[in-house]
């Protein structure tokens, strides 16, 4: 089984873990925690289920446990009890040596703030996890220059971090993560200190090379937007615990409770929305243009306006009809109203 | 009720059988080990006389371009360089050259051990806290205590000479450093800290190219501060005959010499200045690409 497992982590932050992990088992919650043990919540009883070589989101507000979670992923936190499974290992059995090993040679992090070395320039801070790794001055070259210019910093290799933007010095943190060929790539709120404009550029950039890498990605991020757009897969958080998993789809369409309904509502739901996720049932009868099933509703919209019709047939890969879509159930996506029928 | 009026002090034979106590234990201390102890600074007391030996018997002039050089060097300034030409030349006018020479070995030497000696214990205060609770009051003391009394324990461990005066002037210019150092590294960005971690650096990797580079700022102020304690000490060590300008100005003390005490004075105040504004340069240079930010 490869990707990364995790099961039921729990981490409390306290002088006795022991003693407090047992209260939070028997049900006490964070601020009775807090209260009565000195002790702060910060992860119970996750579970999920990463997939390999796709981009898991994990959503919350700040204060959530969404930045302790990731760091679980490398052990830079100690669980206070629980699982992590990378290909199967269990992070949390490996002696300090293996981790070392472990967390240079498959994983690699970008950081919020950017974390680069102001001391070194682009192109050595880019090699940084390449010396971790040891490898040859000649090699460390020859990688770091490929990745510098992957990632549109060509002609910037000698400039130092404080000659650049905040955008172009993620774009150097990004660099230096894909340059060490890690297959596990955990990004810490990577792009939430850049203007929005710079941010979509960055998911861009990701995404596209994430179309030929196929990396995991564990995705850290406060910005519902951005879970939607780049999330294979969604995990929200709230309070140290999972609310809600699925795709995007299934978040809009059937948010878990009152919570994830408040986050959902100023959402634009037509260019997030998929066709085959509120397509019905066809018929013999089933007419129109053809529409392939992930296309949005903002853009079916326009097609079936274009061809002039209200009603829709949906195809599949193979181009065969699955289903069929009318301009009333579009509408009545885009406002809340539908009743769901199938889902990916 | 004379204990109001008089301190209850130690009674007069306890104090004198204490007093003998302590100073003759630290003698005989002395006599069993101060070979071992002083044979320990036998590299210091080589490098001294060595680098004195060099500054003496090389010409004045190689020596006076080869100081601005390095002034040059370190600050890029040819305005500083230029003083420092002039205020060299100043030195060896008024007949000061020999013993600017001595003291610019001493202060080398002292500045170079305190270095070898304070960075090491810097970075083991920042990763210990109970390193650093046991270090504190120690560099406290250092630091308050009058620089002549602990000139006494080293006269009666090395005698009078070149040693112990190079050793207390050690003494009293380590404490900067050994604090910065600690300040410095305890004031990294925990994020870059973090950064290197998950590249899966060891701790030395991260020392050598995280901490240290970037603790690099402070630990140049206090090299700095150090060699301005050095200079102050120089002149002190003179006391226990320690070579160098702090030799006339006790002269001129002795005998009321005005014009050696003040020419003596100037001497150190123009060797302060160019070293303070060399390495502070040099200092500000190095962290040229250092601010964070956009």
């Amino acid at each position: 089984m490869s990707g990364i497992q995790i099961k039921s982590l729990y981490k409390i932050f306290s002088e006795n873990e022991a003693v407090a992990l047992e209260a939070v088992r028997n049900g006490m919650g964070k601020s009775e925690l807090l209260e009565q043990h000195n002790s702060v919540l910060g992860l119970q009883d996750i579970n999920i289920d990463m997939p390999q070589d796709g981009i898991q989101v994990v959503m919350g507000l700040s204060g959530s446990g969404k930045s302790t979670l990731i760091r679980h992923i490398n052990r830079l936190i100690e669980p206070t009890s629980g699982e992590v499974l990378v290909d199967g290992q269990n992070v949390l059995n490996m002696t300090d040596a293996e981790l070392q090993q472990f967390r240079a040679f498959k994983t690699a992090m970008v950081f919020q703030k950017f974390a680069l070395l102001p001391h070194r320039t682009v192109q050595s801070n880019v090699e940084f996890g390449l010396e971790v790794q040891g490898l040859e001055v000649s090699e460390r070259r020859k990688r770091s220059q490929k990745w510098i210019e992957r990632v549109g910093l060509g002609g910037f290799e000698d400039r130092y971090p404080s000659q650049l933007s905040g955008g172009m010095q993620q774009r150097v943190g990004l660099a230096r993560a894909l340059a060490t060929d890690a297959e596990i790539l955990l990004m810490d709120e990577a792009f939430s200190a850049l203007d929005p404009l710079i941010r979509t550029d960055m998911q861009d950039v990701m995404l596209e090379l994430q179309q030929e890498l196929k990396k995991t990605i564990v995705f850290i991020t406060h910005d519902l937007d951005e879970a939607l757009r780049i999330g294979d897969k969604i995990a929200i958080l709230r309070d140290g615990a999972i609310v809600q998993q699925g795709n995007a789809q299934d978040i809009i369409l059937r948010p878990a409770d009152d919570y994830i309904r408040d986050f959902v509502k100023d959402i634009n739901r037509a260019r997030v929305l998929r066709v085959d996720s509120i397509m019905t049932k066809a018929n013999s009868k089933t007419k129109g243009p053809e529409i392939h099933g992930d296309i949005r509703l903002d853009e079916a919209t326009r097609i079936l306006q274009e061809a002039n019709a209200t009603q829709a047939r949906v195809t599949d890969n193979a181009g065969k009809t699955v289903g069929a879509v009318s301009l009333d159930i579009i509408v009545d996506a885009m406002v809340e109203k539908v009743e769901v029928v199938s889902t990916v | 009720m004379s204990w109001l009026d008089e301190f209850p002090e130690m009674e007069k034979t306890a104090l004198r059988d204490l007093r003998k106590g302590i100073d003759g234990g630290f003698r005989e201390f002395t006599r069993a080990y101060g070979d071992t102890i002083e044979s320990f600074f036998f590299p210091v007391e080589w490098f001294l006389i060595n680098f004195e030996k060099l500054l003496l018997n090389t010409p004045w002039i190689v020596v006076l371009l080869v100081l601005c050089g390095l002034v040059y060097f370190a600050s890029r300034s040819l305005f500083l360089t230029a003083g420092t030409f002039v205020g060299l030349f100043l030195i060896g006018y008024f007949a000061m050259w020999e013993d600017a020479m001595k003291t610019l070995a001493m202060i080398s030497t002292a500045t170079l051990s305190a270095i070898i000696i304070g960075i090491p214990i810097g970075i083991m205060m920042a990763k210990s806290d109970r390193v650093q609770t046991f270090f504190n009051p120690i560099l406290d003391v250092m630091q308050t205590m009058p620089s002549f009394v602990y000139l006494i324990p080293v006269i009666m461990l090395f005698g009078i000479g070149k040693l112990p005066g190079i050793i207390a002037v050690i003494i009293y210019a380590v404490p900067p450093i050994i604090r910065l150092t600690n300040l410095g590294i305890r004031l990294v960005d925990k994020e870059v800290l973090e950064a290197s971690d998950a590249f899966g650096a060891s701790n030395w990797k991260r020392l050598t190219n995280v901490q240290l580079p970037l603790a690099l700022p402070t630990i140049m102020a206090g090299v700095n501060q150090t060699i301005m304690m050095a200079l102050a000490m120089v002149v002190v060590a003179a006391l226990v005959g320690a070579p160098g300008l702090g030799k006339p100005v006790l002269q001129a003390i002795n005998g009321q010499f005005l014009f050696m005490g003040v020419s003596a004075g100037m001497a150190i105040v123009i060797l302060a200045i160019i070293i303070d504004r060399a390495s502070q340069a040099y200092g500000k240079r190095i962290q040229e690409h250092r601010e964070k930010g956009h």
